[in-house]
């Protein structure tokens, strides 16, 4: 990494440039004509693509195209710039984050066609572009931030874009509340940084903290620990991690592609970005960091899987299985393996997108209906849905050829092969857990599968198959999550090994013995496909046997309930002391007291004013005789 | 008792006497002849008092006072004649409409 080569560029500033151009134009010239506002808003969305590709092109290994746009401000010996800069690993995120976008506009203009808010909706897909490209170009922590908050904006404005309906603006309220505590976690990391390194800036940082390292500072593992803590925090937030991952399901109140785009392909996945942009700092953090990391990580995989099991809408086993594969991420990323992290990010987006798309397809087609149970049968009414939701599903499972085998075996590789030794101390634990829980992904992914494409169809209302601008990105979609895996599996960490640590390919199995190993993944799908077919007769019996453990499951846990009574409760009991108390006691008793006594003395006062001449003259009198007397007496 | 004395004590009395004449009248025109007696009260002491300390300052603002007690008389009587034209009365009681 010594060997970088820093090139001005323009090309950092262009790309982010063209969503945010298309989000005012898709917003100032869609409200004469809807239509309109998607041709642009996708029109941009391709053009960043666009210009990724251009700027990816000529991008040598350990090159750095920055584009320094203005000094932001100076605070003492520090300073702040608007620097972006596409290295290797931004560019990665930056064609993910384009090119899964461009289909997902595509696919919008069709899943959309029919709603009043389409310029709003393209103009806040736009920003949502734009924010994330700045995530993930910035140069430093603090435009990385920026980003970072505009993605959570986006989120929330996109969650609550059905806004009519007060349910989808508490969800909207809910991920951005939720989300602040994470980024209290990261503005202390900033702070940290700056306050022991002097710098957010990644190149500075990175060198600085190698000085540190190689002076053998002996603080220094500790504050990187600190600070990395701080950062996962943030982690937590934005990328759904136990205990801050509540968000994420009722998120699913945005429109389908939203959830597509931004709570499964690439917002969610700005904590994993973070911490392979930042890897200086959890490289030279204790290991205990890494466990940390980790344990959450696992559980969080293995809860959200298992409440992924109980749900009935489509879209919320979509939702826990993000959550679930998001942990996933984190296992690599706590272990070190950014690259494999960051691969998982990549097949992820690619199957899970095409998932959702597939499942708003079908909420398309069955006329807004999200309940598994009132669906069914529909694979011979959406064939081109069902074929591109079966795949996906088995990439999701962890079956090999598909891309998802090739992640999940490369996370459960890096844990062994961790440079923490904690890690590999507990890998085999952690290994049981992930694996169990691939198994669970396995399971509830066929569950949804057949619930929804097999058997006869339940509903009431008239399935029909999608328009092309729905189905072409689906097909892209899931050509990708079938090749995703054998195409990145040794390209992706040559690509990357000049900017991440440890950038190499695990020796990949022959595909006899990868058969042999997604046999966890083959189980789970067998096991669904049993279950919710021949056997239907089998879950509501278990259901029946151990009611308390689907009470449990179909509750997600009660966490919500828990934290609605620790913490939201309480808390609204403090506000309301403060507000009845301090505010409407003190504060405003201060000021309307003050109003009264100036009122009732002036009552007092007024009595004097009679209009009579003779009472005027003897106060004056009065007063003169008294000053009269006080100075003759004095 | 020096001879100031005497004089200063005939104005006192007399000032008092417009004092009370001023608070306790109803009828305006009584009132009015009331404050003249204070300002003559006040003339009397100016020229007193300039006879005692032995220059004219004080004789010049007794010509001031009853330019301005002129002025004054002038003035007051015209608002009485508009006060007895709205209200039919020259009683002080009858005006007392500047109130809250």
């Amino acid at each position: 990494m010594d060997t970088r080569q820093v090139i001005t560029s323009l090309d950092p500033a262009l790309i982010p440039l063209a969503p945010l151009v298309g989000a005012a134009a898709a917003y100032g010239l869609g409200r004469k004509n809807r239509v309109f506002s998607g041709v642009i808003a996708t029109f941009a969305a391709i053009v960043a693509f666009a210009l990724t590709l251009k700027g990816v092109f000529d991008l040598a290994p350990s090159a750095i195209k920055e584009a320094h746009l203005w000094r932001w401000f100076g605070v003492g010996q520090v300073a702040f710039d608007m620097t972006l800069r596409l290295d290797r690993l931004s560019s990665v995120m930056c064609l993910v984050i384009t090119g899964i976008g461009s289909l997902i506009h595509l696919y919008s203009t069709a899943y959309m066609a029919d709603d009043e808010g389409m310029p709003r909706f393209f103009a806040y897909l736009n920003l949502f572009l734009f924010s994330m490209l700045v995530l993930v170009l910035g140069g430093n922590l603090l435009v990385l931030f920026i980003g970072w908050e505009g993605v959570g904006l986006c989120s929330y404005l996109l969650i609550g874009f059905w806004f009519r309906n007060l349910n989808y603006c508490g969800a909207g309220r809910k991920a951005f509340v939720v989300n602040r505590i994470g980024d209290a976690g990261v503005l202390m990391g900033i702070f940290l940084l700056l306050k022991h390194f002097g710098t957010v800036d990644f190149l500075l940082l990175n060198d600085r903290l190698g000085e540190a390292a190689a002076l053998f500072d002996p603080k220094l593992a500790a504050v990187c620990t600190l600070i990395g803590f701080c950062l996962f925090i943030g982690a937590t937030g934005k990328s759904a991690q136990l205990p801050l991952f509540v968000w994420l399901p009722d998120a699913m109140a945005g429109p389908t592609p939203v959830s597509a785009l931004i709570h499964a392909a690439t917002m969610v996945t700005a904590g994993v970005y973070l911490f392979a942009r930042a890897h200086f700092v959890f490289d030279s953090a204790g290991a205990e960091l890494g466990l940390i990391v980790v344990v959450v990580a696992a559980l969080t995989a293995f809860i959200s899987a298992t409440i992924a099991v109980a749900q009935n809408d489509i879209k919320k086993v979509l939702a826990y299985s993000t959550v679930s594969q998001l942990g996933f991420m984190f296992l690599a990323a706590g272990a070190g393996a950014y690259w494999v992290a960051l691969f998982h990010v990549i097949t992820h987006a690619f199957f899970k997108a095409c998932l959702f798309l597939g499942a708003g397809s079908v909420i398309h087609g069955c006329h807004h209906e999200q309940d598994m149970r009132q669906m069914g049968g529909l694979r011979r009414l959406m064939p081109v849905t069902f074929i591109t939701y079966f795949i996906s599903t088995l990439a999701i499972a962890g079956i090999y050829p598909f891309s998802g085998f090739h992640s999940k075996h490369a996370i459960l590789a890096s844990l062994g092969q961790s440079p923490n030794s904690l890690i590999v101390a507990s890998a085999p634990i952690i290994v049981l857990i992930a694996s169990v829980t691939a198994g669970l992904t396995a399971f509830y992914m066929t569950r949804s599968l057949v619930l929804t494409f097999f058997g006869s169809y339940r509903g009431h209302a008239h399935p029909h198959e999608s328009p092309w601008k729905m189905t072409v990105p689906l097909i892209v979609l899931a050509v990708l999550a079938v090749i995703g895996g054998i195409g990145l599996e040794h390209s992706l960490p040559h690509y990357l090994e000049a900017v991440l640590p440890r950038a190499h390919a695990h020796e990949s199995l022959a595909p006899i013995d990868s058969l042999g190993a997604s046999w966890i993944g083959v189980l789970g799908v067998l096991i669904g496909v049993f279950l919710y077919g021949p056997l239907a007769s089998v879950p509501p019996a278990i259901a029946k046997a151990i009611p308390l453990l689907l009470r449990l499951l179909q509750g997600k846990y009660f966490i919500d309930e828990v934290y609605q009574t620790l913490i939201v409760r309480p808390l609204e009991g403090v506000s309301r002391v403060l507000w009845r108390g301090v505010d409407q006691g003190v504060i405003d008793g201060t000021v309307n007291g003050t109003a009264e006594v100036v009122e009732v003395s002036g009552e007092l006062v007024r009595t004097m004013q009679t209009g009579d001449v003779r009472h005027y003259a003897l106060y004056l009198f009065g007063a003169i005789a008294t000053m009269v007397a006080v100075y003759l007496v004095w | 008792m020096e001879r100031i004395h005497t004089i200063l004590a005939i104005a006192a009395i007399t000032f008092a006497i417009g004092a009370v004449g001023v608070i306790v009248r109803r009828n305006v025109i009584v009132v009015f002849m009331c404050i003249e007696l204070m300002l003559n009260a006040v003339n009397l002491s100016f020229v007193a008092f300039s006879q005692s300390v032995g220059n004219l300052t004080g004789q010049v603002a007794v010509f001031f006072v009853m330019v301005v007690a002129a002025a004054e008389a002038a003035v007051g009587l015209a608002i009485f004649i508009a006060l007895f034209r709205t209200a039919r009365s020259v009683e002080s009681t009858s005006a007392t409409e500047l109130r809250l």
